[in-house]
């Protein structure tokens, strides 16, 4: 190595009386400047049979920068019936170069594209439909290992379930009470500029009852937990895939289904109701907070005109459709942490995905709802 | 060429694989991969890295269903059965894994003593005994009740060990027991090895890139190659080391460079 060379990076192909010359000059260091690249078609002119060599007396200092030049120049050599005298580099770059394969793999063509609207369509029918028979089978089997639970027979931890409960119920009191208050109270408002025209302020009461129990609470709640504790229960199982703990639990026999799912769901299907009567209770103080402030309604009118708005099948009917919302949270988005691939970026993908399931999901179930309750009369 | 060492053991064959094909989608890793495990016996996988060793070790204990091949655990022929029979048979496996793979919501402790509760009638103290002398054995006494983010590479694969022992299993599954481990650890984790053999008869089924800890421990063995995709010897480490005449086995049993003009590379 010549320590005194200055200069940016150069080579040079020489023919000689019976050999060709490469001199190779200059600091190569890669994060200096440009290192020159080695055309493919340099070799074509060497007559054949007669040696390559090196001179390097210009050459400074050199880092893996003039390998990836001299790697790239080995595989042309190669290619070009080339007698390459390897020996005439330094002993250093000489090494470095043997370590390296003389054929890299070609990277593969990406598939071609197809475009086929109906065969995609069909696909996505049929991965839809296979989904949906997947968490069926998923919850039949959870359901099965929530029976032998009962019996004292089950796979499930206490510690489990326990945990789960307080991260899916008391941990969310704070947000589910925030924003059905919020919507109690955007209800009143909404309902008084009307309501007010006709002197009927009162009815305000009525309205946010009926729209808080049969509607707002349920479906919020929901969007809040699907937001929530689904998100988390899809990041924990693919988590916890992407560690190998999922196949530590499959090999030891120790079944998925009650062991790591079942508590997630039971814990979201016994808080959701819950958590939809107290954000009922919640909506309605906030609508009678507006009512008082804004159109000076009694408490007591308020509180009698409430009673009378609602009978307690509403309620019922509320707290079946919350303990179906909490079901399927559960479901889908441990289903959706199994699926997913084991990679950090899989993790967040899958949390996403349980949101977007969580939360569509959730109001196509609430429009099921609403036309079955049409349908009984409710 | 010599890469099959003669028989010499007459003990029962407990495991028996005969031409396994291994396969992730379309990409076949492994194709033919025939070979015996004798009871009592401790059998070293070899290979270079990225060969297919642990996916070999993922078919056997049933998270990879292969493409082709028989695997008979015993009489029974593990992947015709279903999943009840496949359970069934994992009740005599323990598996150490390559990452350790402890369940992280859970400290050292409770993940020994999960599998015991649950499949065992034992009661918890008697529980919580076993569990000391499990974490004793491989050392890890002192981290009990750490959570396994809490613990270094080297303990976590010493608190899976312990883990993968607790049912007291007689056929152990071990992915690089010793990697990541210093080597006073890793010879005691050797002559824990033996001592599973020796005294509880387990039958002992090993990755290890450990040349030094395999040739004092393995007993028999196979060697895997990725570029041709099947196993190119079987024989015990020292058998292999003495006497075969493979290139790429004799190289990698050597320590040596393998010459370059070879065509086995794994590119
Ligand atoms: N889940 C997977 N999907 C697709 N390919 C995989 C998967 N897991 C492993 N492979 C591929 O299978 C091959 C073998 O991997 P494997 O983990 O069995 O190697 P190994 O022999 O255990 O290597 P090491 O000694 O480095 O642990 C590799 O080429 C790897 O890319
Ligand atoms: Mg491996």
């Amino acid at each position: 190595m010549n320590t005194s060379v200055n200069g940016a990076p150069q080579w040079q192909l020489q023919p000689e009386a019976n050999r060709t010359l490469v001199t190779l000059s200059g600091n190569w260091i890669a994060q200096e400047g440009r290192i020159p690249e080695f055309p493919d078609s340099a070799l074509k002119e060497i007559r054949q049979g007669e040696p390559v060599e090196f001179s390097t007396d210009q050459l400074g200092r050199w880092d893996t920068s003039l390998i990836s030049f001299l790697w790239k120049l080995k595989r042309s050599a190669l290619e070009a019936h080339v007698d390459l005298r390897m020996d005439t580099l330094p002993e250093s770059a000489h090494k470095l170069l043997d370590l390296l394969p003389e054929n890299p793999p070609q990277p593969q063509p990406p598939a071609p594209h197809h475009f086929a609207p109906v065969a995609a369509v069909g696909q996505l029918t049929l991965d839809t439909l296979n989904e949906i028979g997947c968490v069926s089978e998923m919850g039949t089997a959870a359901a099965r290992g929530g029976f032998a639970a009962l019996v004292g027979r089950g796979m499930m931890r206490t510690v489990d379930l326990m945990t789960d409960l307080s991260a899916a119920g008391p941990a969310a009191l704070l947000i589910v009470g925030v924003v059905n208050f919020l919507v109690g109270a955007i209800l009143a408002f909404v309902g008084s500029v009307e309501l007010h025209k006709f002197a009927a302020d009162i009815y305000v009461a009525s309205l946010v009852a009926i729209a808080m129990v049969r509607e707002m609470s349920a479906v919020m709640t929901a969007i809040i937990m699907a937001g929530r504790t689904g998100g988390a229960y899809a990041a924990r199982i693919s988590t916890m895939q992407g560690n190998e703990e999922i196949d530590a639990l499959q090999v030891f026999g120790i079944p998925v289904s009650s062991y790591l799912i079942l508590p997630s769901v039971l814990a979201l299907a016994f808080t959701m109701p819950l958590l939809y009567l107290y954000g009922c209770l919640i909506g309605m103080f906030g609508g009678f907070c507006v009512s008082y402030i804004m159109l000076h309604v009694s408490p007591l009118g308020y509180f009698h005109e409430t009673l009378q708005a609602l009978p307690l099948d509403q309620f019922t009917f509320g707290f079946i459709k919350s303990f179906v919302f909490g079901t399927f949270i559960g479901l889908t988005s441990c289903r959706i942490g199994l699926k997913a691939g084991r990679s950090a970026a899989d993790v967040g993908i899958a949390a996403t995905k349980a949101v977007v399931v969580g939360i569509v999901g959730v109001i196509a179930l609430d429009a099921v709802f609403a036309v079955i309750a049409n349908v009984i009369g409710i | 060429m010599n890469n099959q060492m003669p028989s010499t053991n007459d003990r029962p064959t407990l495991i028996s694989v005969s031409d396994l094909t291994l396969a992730f989608g379309s990409r076949v890793i492994q194709h033919d991969v025939s070979f015996e495990v004798k009871r009592g016996s401790i059998f070293a996988v070899m290979g270079g890295s990225g060969c297919g060793k642990s996916t070999l070790l993922k078919s056997m204990i049933g998270l990879l269903r292969p493409r082709q091949g028989t695997y008979m655990v015993g009489k029974d022929n593990y992947w015709s059965g279903d999943d009840q029979s496949r359970i069934q048979i994992g009740r005599r496996f323990g598996v150490l894994f390559q990452s350790g793979a402890l369940w992280s919501s859970m400290t050292v402790g409770e993940n020994v003593a999960l599998p015991m509760q649950m499949f065992t009638s034992l009661t918890p103290p008697v529980i919580r005994q076993l569990v000391e002398l499990k974490l004793g054995l491989v050392g890890m006494l002192h981290a009990i009740d750490q959570y396994p983010s809490e613990l270094s590479g080297g303990m976590r694969k010493r608190a899976g060990l312990a883990r993968a022992i607790s049912l007291d299993p007689d056929i152990l599954f071990f992915d690089e027991p010793s990697a990541g481990l210093d080597p006073i650890t890793s010879a005691r984790l050797d002559d824990l090895i033996l001592n599973l053999r020796d005294g509880l008869g387990a039958t002992i089924i090993i990755v290890s890139h450990e040349l030094s800890s395999l040739f004092h421990i393995a007993d028999d063995g196979i060697f895997l190659d990725a570029g041709q995709k099947t196993a190119v010897a079987h024989g015990s480490p020292t058998w292999l080391r003495d006497h075969c005449t493979d290139p790429l086995v004799h190289a990698f049993m050597h320590r040596e460079q393998l010459d370059t003009s070879s065509p086995h590379e794994n590119g």
